[in-house]
């Protein structure tokens, strides 16, 4: 399956892109999270909730539809 | 009347909206970035009762984007400064000024004579302490949060509906998420994210619209874009909140969240470039290292002195042992001070250091 990844503050600045496709043939979030681990083993040290389809999921849902965004928590004000 | 003339015009807000403005009582927690704005419209739109939350400082770095102050601020307790802002905007209004850090011990207190709490701080411990207390005191949240580009907005305990603890259960790992006065903001940012919590806490007394509640609007100034996420209510992380309710006041600030303070040797520490020496003894300890030139802050008055460190500078702590300046590296971190580091030695030896190293 084709998806696109969204990357939101810190973790676009580590991935330096805002979003990207990734072909996956995995069930979860989680097989998902490992192969964007690999590519970016920095994304490891941040926190971070899942979006699929702009729902927020947790990392155990399997994957069904094609868009994951990546949120990080933002602390300034 | 003609002050809220443009308002009354509007059908769906008419004299008895007005009037429900009037009435509503609203704190704000945080008088920077998102608070300014926020307070700006909040008071223009006539909301009878506003407080403020802030302990900090005015310092010159604020005023790219704290568009309430201006250098006549420079120094003055942000809370205290703002209102004198506000009050020339509007006089017929309540300001009431707490020039305190939030904490488990007053947060409840506080919280209990507002119809609606807004968050506009700048860091995570207050951001959990200020959801959780929501919870406690069920008052609705309207939650703002800026990162460099990037903004978030939403409410959170709104008739109900779901927590800043829904979205992210519990706070990052402490220096994981650095904030704006260590990396940056675009200084329009926080009033565009700003503007938006002010927005929202009028549709929320005016009962108007839909309420940005369940929802956590993102925004990208670069690619002007907004994201709207979908968030679920997570019943076990609220009863785990409501479960804490008797003993919330009593719960202690978490000064080190299993942080260890950097420390430092006395020898490398004079191998870094752009340092401020700080000497948290009390007055009267000896011996004085004057050749450091060191800004004297007895640890316990650090937290009432915070503008005397220079942010822009690393911190060199020291004290007679090494146990004080770790302290007060991590009452620093606490307010959001990094770059500070603790002298392993203790004032003798950094003595004995520099008499040494003059003898070479």
């Amino acid at each position: 399956m084709k998806l696109t990844i969204k990357y939101f503050g810190l973790l676009a600045e580590v991935t330096k892109r805002n979003e990207e496709q990734l072909d996956f043939s995995g069930t979860l979030i989680n097989e998902l999270l490992d192969t964007i681990y690999l590519k970016y083993p920095k994304l490891k040290e941040i926190d971070f909730q899942v979006a699929q389809n702009n729902e927020i999921v947790s990392k155990e849902t399997i994957i069904t539809q094609t868009e994951i965004a990546l949120l990080p928590p933002f602390a300034g004000g | 009347m003609t002050r809220y003339d443009r308002h009354i015009i509007l059908s769906e807000i008419g004299q008895k909206g007005q009037d429900k403005l009037t009435q509503a009582k609203v704190l704000v927690v945080g008088a920077g970035g998102l608070g300014c704005p926020v307070l700006q419209y909040l008071t223009a739109a006539g909301i009878g009762t506003i407080g403020i939350v802030d302990f900090d400082i005015v310092e010159k770095s604020n005023l790219q984007r704290q568009v309430l102050f201006g250098t006549s601020s420079l120094g003055k307790n942000k809370a205290i400064a703002a209102k004198q802002r506000l009050l020339d905007l509007n006089d017929t209004i309540s300001i009431h000024t707490y020039p305190e850090k939030l904490t488990h011990k007053n947060v409840l207190e506080l919280f209990k004579d507002y119809d609606i709490i807004v968050d506009g701080t700048d860091n995570f411990a207050t951001r959990y302490l200020i959801n959780d207390a929501s919870i406690i005191t069920n008052k609705p949240l309207v939650y703002g949060a800026i990162y460099k580009f990037e903004g978030q907005v939403a409410v959170f305990n709104y008739q109900n509906g779901a927590s800043y603890r829904c979205l992210f259960p519990t706070p990052p790992k402490e220096g994981a998420i650095p904030n704006c006065s260590e990396i940056g903001v675009l200084g329009v940012l926080p009033g565009i994210i700003g503007s938006m919590q002010a927005n929202e806490v009028l549709k929320i007394i005016l009962g108007l619209g839909n309420i940005l509640s369940g929802k956590l609007l993102c925004y990208n100034a670069l690619t002007t874009q907004t994201t709207t996420l979908i968030i679920h209510k997570v019943e076990s992380e609220i009863k785990k909140v409501l479960s804490k309710k008797e003993s919330f006041q009593n719960t202690v600030e978490e000064l080190n969240c299993n942080f260890n303070p950097p420390e430092i040797s006395i020898e490398d520490a004079f191998k870094k470039r752009n340092i401020q020496f700080i000497d948290v003894r009390e007055k009267d300890e000896f011996p004085k290292v004057d050749s450091l030139n060191p800004t004297h802050i007895p640890l316990s008055e650090l937290e009432n002195n915070l503008h005397k460190i220079d942010l822009k500078k690393k911190k060199i702590i020291f004290c007679q042992s090494g146990i004080r300046s770790k302290k007060a590296v991590s009452v620093l971190q606490k307010h959001n001070i990094n770059n500070s580091y603790s002298v392993k030695e203790g004032a003798s030896e950094i003595l004995e250091y520099i008499f040494a190293r003059e003898k070479i």
